[in-house]
């Protein structure tokens, strides 16, 4: 296949890119051409950004106001280094937004897990009919599980319920399995 | 018609290779008949080979699309350690400031928009007081992430910890581990990875795990081809052309997703992509030898160190508060990192700094040369930089840089093995890089060069020194002369064919004595006969096989005459996987080989389903069933699950012969014969306890079948 030299790589990806992320480019906001202008005789150096496409971007059209005049622009405008620059502020915001939503689930789901469903089945049960395990609160839903299978044959739930119910019963399990064998045994295999 | 059951595996045990390539060559063949007959059977057959391509393009999609993922949300969180940026939270400092106008040539990085903690909270933004408040809140943005991470591992998913790569190259060779591939080990790494990153321990985001680790590799590089490399040297068992040309496929897609929603803003692939054209000299093959011997012996130490801690955690009171490791190593991490600004900084932004080449538009402290003469710069154009003598900044840089060098070797031995999701190539090309970079600019101060040439290049150097250790504080085989992975990486990084002299170079002179995924695996016990090592004790299959002298005889089948009672007696006194069946006590002539879970399920399935057969029953295993007096019950036929061509050795083979046989077969057992007659069976858990034996490794680590 030969080697792709990233740059004709990334030409040719940035034609596909184009056309796929054709409707950021009315989001003024997320092009910039930024010029990076060292220090010239006198003059400070400065960093010059403006919104503009890609063909303006050079150091005529991007440096306001020009701090040298006439014969000098040519030679401090060869120092200055311009790029073009694009991102999709969309994609970002749409990003963390979904991380973020993806973790409170989680946490909230953990939560629920470890503090809320125990509370909950103590509750319902008393504290007569369960063997109160002092080894793993989080992880020993042992007695629990067979209380919630009690409750369920006694109320005679419809069998959806029962199957979402086993299923996450046997993921607890599995998981509490995990847990013993890579944090208490330091493997991953039990 | 095959029971539902029969051919499926235990969990923790190894696949029978050659059982499953017979399976899935019937079945192509099958397919293949039958698509004479019916267009739709031929559509079938034609979507049955485009299937393999169309799971590789979704999960190329998927692999670029978690990483582009990843990568935004880390960025992100690792910035909220130092600040908030008001126009929208989402975006990172780097970003806040993306439209800002105030920023200026020498503080890059101020604008009004990005707030840090201590100006919101305390109004302040220079000043002690200041710099406490960055400091404890810096220190608690580290301590949150870190304890969520460790807990949300632990309550869903804790396979999810570690790198994985040992775990893969095991799952790949065969050995099933249910559950370590699966929906919520992939969410929980996800989303932990990101914590984890931000949190400022050291690690590295290692690449999202799937079976085409190529792909993983593609999108934390850039780099495809270095990926497909990386899959076929590191990870797979058995890599056929096939398998090749679409984890290209999947690498290449995987590529193209990520640079579609474009992480960086800036069209790259990767935080640290550089260029580098400057020719180099020959005298610099000295200094970049002695990178590669500095990578070899980086590698070595971190991977005994690292192993020893690892061993120290498994077996003292270390192990049993991981959630409480994690908080401790992350409050000692964050409080040694915060005052040096190298430290400080994630370890992606620590290198691609660190390959930056100072030009003139530069104004870190890197680049912190005294400036030269204002009237020559008048016709100076570009980035002739030849031969600058060291300024301020530069000097504070190069002993922050040396202090962090010191500081990161000894945390990342630390950090490796913890109950995160952790990777370990980013860490290690900080190392490599930091020494580079101080190799590059005492060479550059030397003043060896020419003046008015261009000189030595200290960002080269720094990825010079990446490329060495990365190379080698990894999982390559060590009689391997030439790290190909490393090598193709870099040159995809830096896109020139004139390094790669360099690369070669350095790895060939950079070899460890040991690797850390295979001292992982044989860590943890597992069953993975390593392709490459090789066998060099010379002794015969008859010393390895089992039962040895003083063991009870083998517990055979034989092909008729023993009843369901009887065999399930048998097998329930033993714990073998697997029983031959011979033609008779006698004899010991081989008829064939049976599997335990498929001999447990057809019985339990005849008893209940077929009629008539109880205990007393005959169990025949010919083809032909014998004549049964009238009052017999029904025999039952167990011809269809019995393995009817198992492999054979005799017992004067040679042992590298038969581990030959076992790893290019991916055998599972064999069995050994002597004058035609069984004598003994040799699995693969037989040779890797022998392999230990005569490396003086502790047998009984191998712990499964």
């Amino acid at each position: 296949l030969g080697f792709i030299p990233p740059e004709a790589a990334s030409q040719l990806l940035g034609s596909f890119d184009a056309i796929i992320n054709c409707h950021n480019s009315d989001n003024s906001e997320d092009i910039r051409c930024k010029c990076i202008c060292p220090p010239y005789r006198e003059i400070e150096g400065h960093i010059y950004k403006q919104n503009v496409s890609l063909k303006d971007c050079n150091c005529l059209h991007v440096v306001e106001p020009m701090p040298v005049d006439g014969k000098d622009v040519e030679a401090y405008c060869l120092r200055c280094e311009c790029k073009y620059e694009e991102r999709s502020s969309g994609t970002i915001k749409f990003t963390i937004i979904m991380y973020l939503s993806i973790l409170g689930l989680l946490l909230l789901y953990m939560i629920y897990l470890t503090l809320l469903e125990p509370m909950l089945k103590r509750r319902l049960f008393g504290h007569s009919q369960l063997i109160q395990s002092d080894d793993d609160v989080v992880g020993d839903q042992q007695p629990f599980a067979n209380a919630h299978n009690v409750l369920s044959r006694s109320h005679s739930r419809p069998n959806m319920l029962n199957k979402v119910e086993d299923a996450q019963q046997r993921w607890r399990r599995q998981v509490q399995e995990q847990r013993k064998s890579v944090f208490d045994r330091h493997v991953v295999l039990s | 018609m095959p029971l539902p059951g029969v051919g499926t595996y235990e969990d923790f045990n190894t696949i029978d290779w050659v059982r499953e390539k017979t399976r899935d060559r019937d079945r192509h063949r099958e397919i293949t008949k039958k698509s004479r007959q019916s267009t739709i059977a031929l559509l079938r057959s034609v979507s049955d080979a485009f299937s393999g391509w169309l799971l590789m393009l979704l999960v190329g999609l998927m692999a670029g699309a978690l990483a582009g993922g990843i990568d935004i949300a880390a960025h992100w969180l690792t910035d909220m350690k130092e600040g908030v940026c008001l126009v929208g939270f989402w975006f990172n400092h780097e970003h806040c400031c993306w439209t800002s106008n105030e920023t200026t040539f020498q503080e890059r990085d101020k604008c009004p928009q990005w707030q840090t903690w201590a100006q919101l909270i305390a109004g302040q933004s220079e000043g002690a007081f200041a710099y406490i408040v960055n400091y404890l809140m810096y220190l608690f943005w580290a301590l949150l992430f870190s304890f969520l991470a460790v807990s949300l591992v632990r309550a869903f998913a804790p396979y999810a910890c570690g790198s994985g790569i040992p775990e893969i190259k095991t799952i790949l060779s065969g050995f099933i581990i249910r559950g370590y591939l699966g929906k919520w080990t992939l969410i929980t790494k996800t989303i932990t990875l990101v914590l984890a990153v931000s949190s400022g321990l050291s690690l590295g985001k290692e690449e999202v795990l799937s079976a085409a680790a190529a792909v993983g590799v593609s999108v934390a590089f850039g780099a495809p081809i270095g990926g497909v490399l990386f899959s076929l040297e590191e990870v797979s068992y058995y890599f056929p052309l096939k398998t090749l040309w679409r984890s290209f496929f999947a690498a290449l897609v995987a590529a193209f997703t990520l640079r579609s929603i474009n992480p960086f803003g800036n069209s790259r692939l990767v935080l640290f992509y550089v260029e580098f054209h400057a020719p180099w000299h020959l005298i610099e093959l000295a200094p970049f030898i002695l990178l590669g011997i500095f990578g070899g012996l980086w590698g070595a130490l971190f991977i005994r160190a690292n192993i020893a801690w690892c061993r120290r955690r498994k077996t003292t009171r270390l192990g049993h508060y991981p959630v409480m490791e994690v908080l401790v190593v992350t409050a000692i991490t964050a409080l040694l990192a915060y005052p040096n600004s190298y430290t400080r900084m994630s370890g992606a932004e620590l290198i691609s700094e660190l390959f930056n080449d100072c030009s003139l538009l530069d104004s870190s402290q890197l680049c912190g040369y005294q400036q030269p003469n204002v009237n020559a710069s008048d016709t100076a154009v570009g980035n002739t930089l030849a031969d600058r003598p060291a300024g301020e900044g530069l000097y504070t840089a190069l002993w922050q840089l040396a202090l962090a060098l010191v500081f990161k070797m000894l945390i990342t031995v630390v950090t490796f093995g913890m109950k995160v999701p952790s990777g370990l190539f980013i860490p290690s090309m900080a190392v490599g890089a930091i020494a580079g970079r101080l190799l590059g600019v005492g060479m550059e101060q030397l003043g060896w060069c020419s003046p008015g040439a261009d000189c030595i290049t200290p960002g080269l150097y720094a990825m010079v020194g990446a490329a060495a250790c990365l190379g080698k504080a990894r999982f390559t085989v060590w009689r391997d002369p030439h790290d190909g992975v490393s090598v193709v990486i870099m040159f995809e990084l830096t896109g020139g064919l004139e390094y790669i002299v360099y690369l070669f170079i350095i790895s060939v002179h950079s070899r460890p004595s040991l690797c850390l995924s295979p001292a992982h695996i044989r860590l943890n016990g597992y069953p993975f006969l390593e392709p490459k090592e090789e066998f060099e004790h010379s002794s015969l299959a008859v010393d390895v096989m089992r039962p040895r002298r003083s063991d009870p005889p083998l517990a055979v089948l034989t092909q008729n005459g023993m009843t369901v009672g009887e065999v399930e007696t048998l097998v329930e006194s033993t714990n073998f996987s697997g029983f031959p069946v011979v033609v008779s006590p006698e004899s010991q002539r081989l008829v064939g080989f049976l599997f335990r879970r498929d001999l447990l399920i057809s019985i339990d399935n005849a008893r209940k389903c077929q009629e008539g057969v109880v205990s007393a029953s005959q169990v025949i295993f010919t083809e032909h069933t014998p004549s049964q007096p009238p009052e017999a019950p029904p025999p039952l036929r167990l011809r269809g699950i019995m393995d009817l061509s198992p492999f054979t050795v005799t017992d004067h083979t040679p042992m590298d012969i038969t581990v030959d046989i076992f790893r290019k077969l991916g055998l599972r057992q064999c069995l050994v014969t002597r004058n035609g007659r069984l004598l003994g069976i040799i699995t693969k858990k037989d040779i890797l306890k022998h392999m230990a034996q005569i490396a003086n490794r502790d047998p009984d680590s191998i712990l499964f079948n």
